[in-house]
């Protein structure tokens, strides 16, 4: 609020209350609106700049998809894919901590889970936990899942389940479950 | 924006912040789709929109997308690449999303979604005649959840496009649920008031102060709802009920420190110093940074001047002055600090962006005095989209720098590629090309015996079904005969006979064990197909991966060097992007602080000289009781 010439307290405060008021109109007004900011020039520059920002952005999302091909092709190539993906089963309450796998007895992946994490695979998100290569044929997946239930009681189990390479691109997806007769539910695409 | 307009986007802002729902990840048969939720759960939109833009392409590439299992999500796929794309502040591609899904053959509920989406970020973006356009698409059956949504909007539009009686129309229709009564409420308020129903609005407004609330924004809403209204009551000069109203403020909510500054001006527009000095002293004691705290630091004084207390005005005018030349030093470090280039860094520090109320922390950290006075500027929409477009690009810069030196390394398992399998493959090749002439003759082989077979089930030939014993057999015989010719030498007549005889019996077994024969090969040849398939198998592996090995390494110069131009360009254009985002955040701040710090010196002096006017007065008064 400006009060100008508020210099000595001779000044009646029926001069202060119009100040005050007229503060007040202009808040009903314009509350919420930072003064310096709206200079409409610097508006005009920054729109101008955002628009710039966006095209840029749009161009980053196509080198990346570039990329992303580029990188499959050459580290993941389709004859030898795999890719593994865990979910938690609808409506699960579980607090995942931890998930091994193992592929073969050889260690591929070991993830620990934020709180962030957790969240959004309770919304129903998938997560990518592993690609990598493996050759056609049979290997043997084990999964091992550590976190606590509900109830707060630990939670552990493994499971072993055998999958199937073949030429194309193999894609696992693990949806976990604390409760259930099926805490680990592998399904293939 | 116009100022009215103003209030109702923050308004809807919030509401619609609260109202969003997120696309859904359950029953998920797409794990590709279920990946970019994941990952937009985590507020990760350009990797969300990496992951669904790809699986979004290949959809429609395919020939028979039905078969795909992204049809099941695709009506969801398509809105989440608008919402990742808003939420990524690309409002332009958004919008050009949802335009597609809205021309597109989608059901009615679908397109009246799509229509509303876009008119929403119309509305964000102050293009209102779009807005409106948009919202007139809208025709039949609006899905249940939005409908409340699309209603709020439209009135927002009309508020905004100076139509304030339709808005309050439209507003005294909806029936919302919980998370948008307080801001149906306030903006029927609002709307009244700019129709110029002022009784209407002040009642409206003061159910609005008194609905029920359960979460932040609710309670906020709530607040401003009694800070608008007290300000208005004090406008047409009902102090006592301004005050009922601002006291409803909560004392702890982002409202709280103009509601006390207010209150107490109702108290002294009232002739109740005494009661202004209430809400003042609360205020005095707070963040010292705060307008409402500065304005009232000079306020407390003039009450105890105006309640002839001259001795405590002429020491809380003394304190004013102190905190005045305190804020100025601050104010010069600040805009000192952010000329360093000190705000920035600030803006971007890890810890600053770990949570939704980062910019209110940011006053709390250690070393970044710049920060100060400018929290108002910063909750600014403008400045947040500046500052969000600064963070994005430094965000860039990092995975373009990254992307570069995964292109590096790219090279090099190229080259380690092709070091390895270069000196191998020759050697390779010529021992395939031998094997494979040989596999090629017995695949010829047993060709020809399967059309043997096939030929003698319609024109029998016992003979072809000999072995190799009675086929030597039978041509030594041959050869006796030959020898023996046709001569008539009696030594001769019991020679040809017994060749005869042999013969016949040669003859004789082909015939009579031909069925049991035939049915053999053709077993054995049964079995022979299926080592001729094994064979092939493996010799169509060995191909496949003699190509992967030429894949593994050829071709790939064009396609990185292309990326690699690409990446290069794209830095150069984030570096100078950045530096002019960067200079314009800056030069608004130091704006805004000169005028901050002009406004202080403006009190300092008002304190100055209240400090000496009440000295004075103070000893006036005391000799004037002494003279007495």
């Amino acid at each position: 609020m400006t009060i100008r010439n508020r210099i000595t307290n001779t000044r009646p405060i029926e001069q202060l209350i119009l100040a005050a008021r007229a503060f007040v109109f202009a808040l009903l007004l314009c509350l919420g609106s930072v003064h310096g900011w709206a200079q409409q020039n610097d508006q005009r520059q920054m729109r101008g700049l955002d628009e710039q920002v966006q095209e840029i952005k749009s161009d980053a999302l196509s080198i990346a998809a570039e990329l992303n091909r580029l990188e499959e092709k050459l580290l993941y190539p389709s004859g030898t894919q795999v890719a593994i993906f865990i979910a938690l089963a609808k409506g699960e309450q579980m607090r995942l901590d931890a998930v091994r796998l193992q592929i073969d007895g050889h260690l591929v992946a070991h993830y620990i889970y934020s709180f962030k994490e957790l969240e959004a695979l309770r919304k129903g998100g998938v997560q990518r936990i592993y690609v990598g290569n493996v050759a056609t044929g049979d290997h043997q997946l084990e999964v091992l899942v550590d976190g606590k239930l509900e109830g707060g009681a630990d939670f552990s189990r493994t499971e072993r389940f055998t999958l199937r390479k073949e030429v194309k691109p193999k894609l696992v997806g693990l949806t976990l479950a604390g409760s259930g007769n099926t805490p680990i539910a592998l399904g293939e695409w | 924006m116009r100022a009215p307009h103003r209030i109702i986007a923050i308004a809807l802002g919030l509401a619609l912040g609260l109202a969003a729902r997120p696309a859904t990840g359950s029953d998920l048969r797409d794990l590709f789709f279920g990946e970019a939720l994941y990952r937009a759960f985590q507020g990760q939109y350009f990797d969300a929109l990496q992951r669904l833009d790809t699986e979004l392409a290949q959809y429609h590439r395919l020939d028979e997308p039905e078969l795909d299992t992204l049809h099941y999500h695709i009506n969801n796929a398509e809105f989440s690449v608008g919402d990742f794309e808003l939420n990524y502040r690309m409002h332009q591609r958004a919008g050009r999303a949802i335009k597609a899904v809205l021309e597109g053959a989608v059901d009615e509920a679908v397109r009246n979604e799509a229509a509303f989406r876009l008119a929403r970020i119309h509305f964000q973006k102050d293009q209102l005649d779009d807005a409106q356009n948009a919202l007139g698409r809208i025709h039949g059956a609006v899905p249940a959840q939005i409908r409340d949504d699309v209603e709020f909007l439209r009135a927002n539009i009309d508020m905004a496009t100076g139509r304030p009686g339709d808005a309050v129309k439209v507003l005294q229709q909806v029936h919302s649920d919980e998370s948008l009564t307080g801001f149906v409420a306030y903006n029927l308020g609002m709307a009244l008031f700019q129709d110029g129903r002022a009784r209407e609005a002040i009642e409206q407004l003061d159910k609005a102060g008194q609905l029920p609330a359960a979460d932040g924004a609710g309670l906020a809403i709530r607040d401003k709802s009694n800070l608008v209204l007290g300000s208005m009551l004090f406008e047409s000069g009902d102090f006592e009920r301004a005050k009922q109203s601002l006291d409803r403020v909560r004392l702890e909510g982002p409202f709280s420190n103009q509601a006390l500054l207010r209150a107490g001006w109702a108290g002294a527009s009232a002739q109740q110093y005494d009661r202004a000095l209430v809400p003042w002293n609360i205020l005095v004691e707070r963040e010292p940074t705060d307008g409402a705290v500065q304005e009232a630091m000079l306020a407390v004084p003039h009450a105890y001047a105006s309640l002839n207390l001259h001795g405590r005005a002429a020491i809380t005018y003394g304190r004013a002055l102190e905190l005045f030349s305190k804020q100025i030093e601050r104010v010069d470090a600040s805009i000192g600090s952010i000329r360093e280039g000190h705000f920035l860094k600030a803006l971007i520090r890890e810890e600053s962006r770990q949570d939704e109320t980062w910019v209110i922390r940011l006053r709390s950290l250690p070393d970044a005095p710049e920060t100060y006075y400018l929290m108002e500027l910063m909750a600014s929409h403008d400045f947040q989209t500046a500052l969000h477009n600064y963070l994005d690009l430094e965000d860039l810069q990092s995975r373009l720098m990254a992307w570069k030196t995964s292109l590096d390394a790219f090279d090099d398992i190229i080259q380690l590629r092709g070091q390895n399998y270069e000196p191998l493959l020759p050697e390779v090749d010529a021992q395939f090309r031998e094997l494979d002439s040989r596999m090629r003759l017995r695949r010829e082989q047993r060709k020809h015996l399967s059309e043997r077979l096939q030929a003698i089930l319609t024109a029998p030939r016992p003979d072809y079904l000999a072995t190799a014993e009675e086929r030597i057999a039978g041509e030594r015989i041959a050869l006796i005969e030959k020898q023996l010719g046709d001569s008539d030498n009696p030594e001769s007549l019991p020679l040809r006979q017994r060749a005869a005889h042999l013969r016949g019996a040669i003859t004789w077994r082909l015939e009579t064990e031909y069925q049991e024969r035939l049915t053999a090969a053709h077993v054995h040849l049964n079995e022979l197909n299926a080592q001729v398939d094994a064979l092939t198998r493996q010799y169509d592996a060995f191909v496949k991966t003699r190509q992967a090995a030429a894949h593994s390494y050829v071709g790939y110069d064009v396609q990185i060097s292309r990326l690699r131009e690409r990446v290069g360009e794209a830095l150069q254009r984030v570096d100078m992007l950045m530096a002019r985002q960067g200079h314009m955040i800056e030069t608004v701040a130091i704006n805004q602080l000169e005028a901050r710090r002009g406004r202080l010196v403006a009190q300092q002096t008002e304190a100055r000289f209240g400090v000496a006017d009440s000295y004075d007065r103070a000893a006036r008064a005391q000799s004037g009781a002494e003279g007495r």
